[in-house]
């Protein structure tokens, strides 16, 4: 998708077609002579895995959609026909829910990854908002995709969720109203989010197509951070990239696989296997374990606006980092204070995480918010002071020479 | 530098540990069984499960109904290893609704294979007519909705011992879990105490006792075993492809296994001559 491609047309009928539509060149451009930096880690294969995660779950849900029927009536049953009478039926709910959390696990490391090397860094802040574009998009069709079945977590996190919008100052109510399609969660909800369930992973293939496309604009970023500057320092992306892509998400496979047929229902909620029921609140509402940092730093402010924005502006504060962190040195491995900071950043979403499971009583709330406070303050204070006080270390001249230098 | 990230774990780790443990509940953590089915080659007991359907039908079937299941599901692979005869012959012994018929009347007949297993009430509201306003939770998947919260760091060993029988140890622990209250629990009334149940107080009073159900095995005849056989049959109906789950986990396991270590020697060779 970029350059000028060295794409040379062996048969007459390549010739023929690239004379009308180039694409054997364009493929032949970005996935195998595309230069990719020749020290790229393992880190640096999540993004395929995602596109794959991506694939998986637009099969395995296509698929499901033909047996699934968004009724509040038979929604559940038929998630359970699938389960029993449809021919691995069992299977395809198994590897779509659990593809779910192993898609979401796979984008917090890819954030983590581009947070860690300053991979959101001039010149690639449109390839780092469209990432949190998309990461926005799973969210919202992760949680949609989350009430279909219909159990009581599927009708009560779809109570507790869309009622935040009713912290909305003066429309509130009636945007809720508008969202649930009546004056509860129903039936004319379940399906605008069974329609939009399905709508919104083509719209991720989409953006992942301009992500994809920004990046082959501006080039891989790499664990030193200092761009390439000539041929010895990228490696064609295939075969290099290919197979290494290829082996680590094979191992990304392996745990996945343990999970859908060893332990398939571990990450889910056992009440969700109760049929949904609007006059009976479960004891204790939660959400699914990737939206729980989150959702811990909602129920950590007692004003629900104030809640509600902070849960909004945790995530929308991801696509400002390009111009809060104010250093010039990409990479974490040169920055030694960065790096501190942001390994105490990563323990407190987790720390939060596990406080969003819990009940949010007593030290648990006082717990919530320091953290909570930890994760504002490091994108509001910590970035902009660090770029200004933090002593860095010298970069390497090149990938080649940190590679073949022996250093790190 | 590294003593700034030890300061910070140390203030995560303060700052969770303060939290002290939640409020003690009325609720006992149910006793872990050993089950055929748990592990990674696991797989269901026939004669278990024919016991455990012999408990449902003879004593939890008066008040739970079993919705989602069919007769023909007793005749499944990975099931109770029912002929299609013995499960027609089962089938037959429940008196279904069937209609209208031709005179616009629902009628009763005698069931098939193809039915589903019938309620034993009408519909939700005779059922708490006839039980003291208790609604009992149909049973098709109760063995997989319901859990124990076991908390940390239990639920992270879980995940690497593959424990998914929370259901039926909690199923076995409800229903050998009735006794005398402790001193100062108030039992609401029309309820009984089960140190198993959240809460403590279960509407449903004790359904089993040693002896009830005839087992021609001679399997023992007791509550805890009774227990074990109708959980073991309650986690079938609620996860009835797990032998087919696990047999072919398997095989998709050595597969992955064996192609990811070709890709990595792949790898190897591939980036041999790199530096990187």
């Amino acid at each position: 998708m970029s350059g000028h491609s060295t794409y040379q047309p062996q048969s007459p009928f390549m010739q023929w077609l690239e004379r009308r539509l180039p694409i054997a060149s364009l493929v032949y451009s970005s996935f195998i002579a595309y230069p990719t930096p020749r020290n790229l880690n393992y880190w640096w294969t999540f993004g395929g895995i995602l596109s794959f995660m991506l694939g998986v779950q637009i099969v395995t849900g296509i698929v499901l959609a033909m047996h699934y029927t968004p009724h509040v009536d038979y929604a559940f049953k038929s998630v359970e026909g699938i389960m029993r009478d449809v021919n691995y039926g069992w299977l395809l709910r198994y590897v779509h829910a659990n593809g779910a959390a192993f898609f979401f696990a796979a984008v917090y490391i890819h954030i983590a990854r581009g947070m860690y090397y300053g991979s959101y860094k001039e010149p690639r802040e449109v390839l780092w908002i469209l990432g949190v574009i998309l990461f926005l998009l799973m969210v919202a069709t992760g949680f949609m995709g989350y009430v279909l079945p219909w159990g009581q977590m599927s009708f009560w996190a779809a109570t507790v969720i869309t009622n935040l919008f009713s912290a909305i100052p003066g429309v509130g109510g009636d945007v809720v109203t508008w969202l649930w399609g009546g004056y509860a969660v129903g039936n004319p909800t379940l399906n605008r989010f069974y329609s939009l369930h399905y709508l919104l992973p083509f719209v991720i293939a989409g953006v992942v197509v301009l992500h994809i496309w920004a990046l082959h604009m501006v080039g891989q970023n790499n664990p030193t951070g200092v761009e390439p500057k000539d041929e010895k320092d990228t490696l064609a992306f295939t075969p290099y990239a290919t197979v290494k892509d290829g082996f680590f998400l094979s191992v990304f496979c392996i745990v996945y696989a343990f999970f859908v047929f060893y332990i398939p229902n571990y990450l889910g909620h056992s009440d969700n296997y109760i049929m949904a029921n609007p006059g009976q609140t479960p004891t204790h509402i939660v959400p699914e374990w990737y939206y729980l940092p989150f959702y811990a730093i909602l129920r950590a402010i007692p004003s629900k606006l104030l809640g509600v924005t902070a849960l909004a502006g945790s995530i929308l504060i991801l696509a400002f980092m390009p111009w809060l962190d104010t250093s010039s040195v990409r990479s974490a491995n040169y920055r030694p204070l960065y790096r501190q900071f942001l390994f105490i950043f990563f323990l407190s979403v987790i720390g939060l995480g596990y406080l969003g499971s819990q009940e949010p009583t007593g030290g648990y709330v006082v717990a919530a918010r320091i953290l909570a406070t930890y994760y504002f303050a490091f994108f509001f204070v910590i970035l902009p002071l660090l770029g200004i006080f933090e002593k860095t270390k010298p970069l390497p001249n090149s990938i080649s020479e940190s590679v073949l230098g022996g250093a790190k | 530098m590294t003593s700034l990230r030890t300061i910070g774990a140390l203030a995560l780790a303060a700052s969770l540990s303060m939290l002290g443990m939640p409020a003690a509940s009325a609720q006992d953590a149910p006793p872990r069984q050993t089950w055929s089915f748990s592990g990674p080659f696991g797989i269901y007991d026939q004669a278990q499960l024919q016991r455990g359907f012999k408990i449902y039908r003879e004593v939890c079937s008066t008040c739970h109904s079993l919705n989602l299941l069919a007769f023909r599901n007793l005749s499944d692979p990975g099931g109770p290893g029912f002929t299609e005869a013995q499960a027609a012959a089962i089938a037959a012994t429940f008196q279904v609704t069937d209609g209208p018929n031709d005179q616009g009347q629902m009628f009763q007949r005698p069931g098939g294979i193809a039915d589903s297993f019938p309620p034993p009430f009408p519909n939700d509201n005779a059922a708490r007519a006839a039980l003291g306003g208790k609604l009992p939770p149909d049973m098709s998947v109760l063995a997989k909705a319901r859990a124990y919260e076991w908390g940390f760091p239990t639920f992270i060993i879980d995940a690497f011992r593959m424990y998914q029988e929370d259901g039926p140890d909690y199923i076995h622990a409800i229903l050998t879990g009735y006794e005398k209250p402790p001193a100062g629990f108030a039992v609401p009334p029309g309820g009984q105490y089960n140190k198993y149940f959240p809460g403590g107080a279960i509407g449903m009073p004790k359904p089993l006792s040693d002896g009830q159900v005839e087992y021609t095995d001679g399997t023992p005849t007791t509550v805890d075993q009774y227990g074990r056989d109708v959980a073991a049959f309650l986690m079938w109906a609620a996860e009835p492809k797990l032998d087919e789950r696990k047999r072919l986990g398997f095989q998709v396991m050595l597969f992955l296994i064996v192609f990811a270590g070709l890709l990595y020697f792949t790898k190897k060779k591939v980036w041999q001559d790199v530096a990187h």
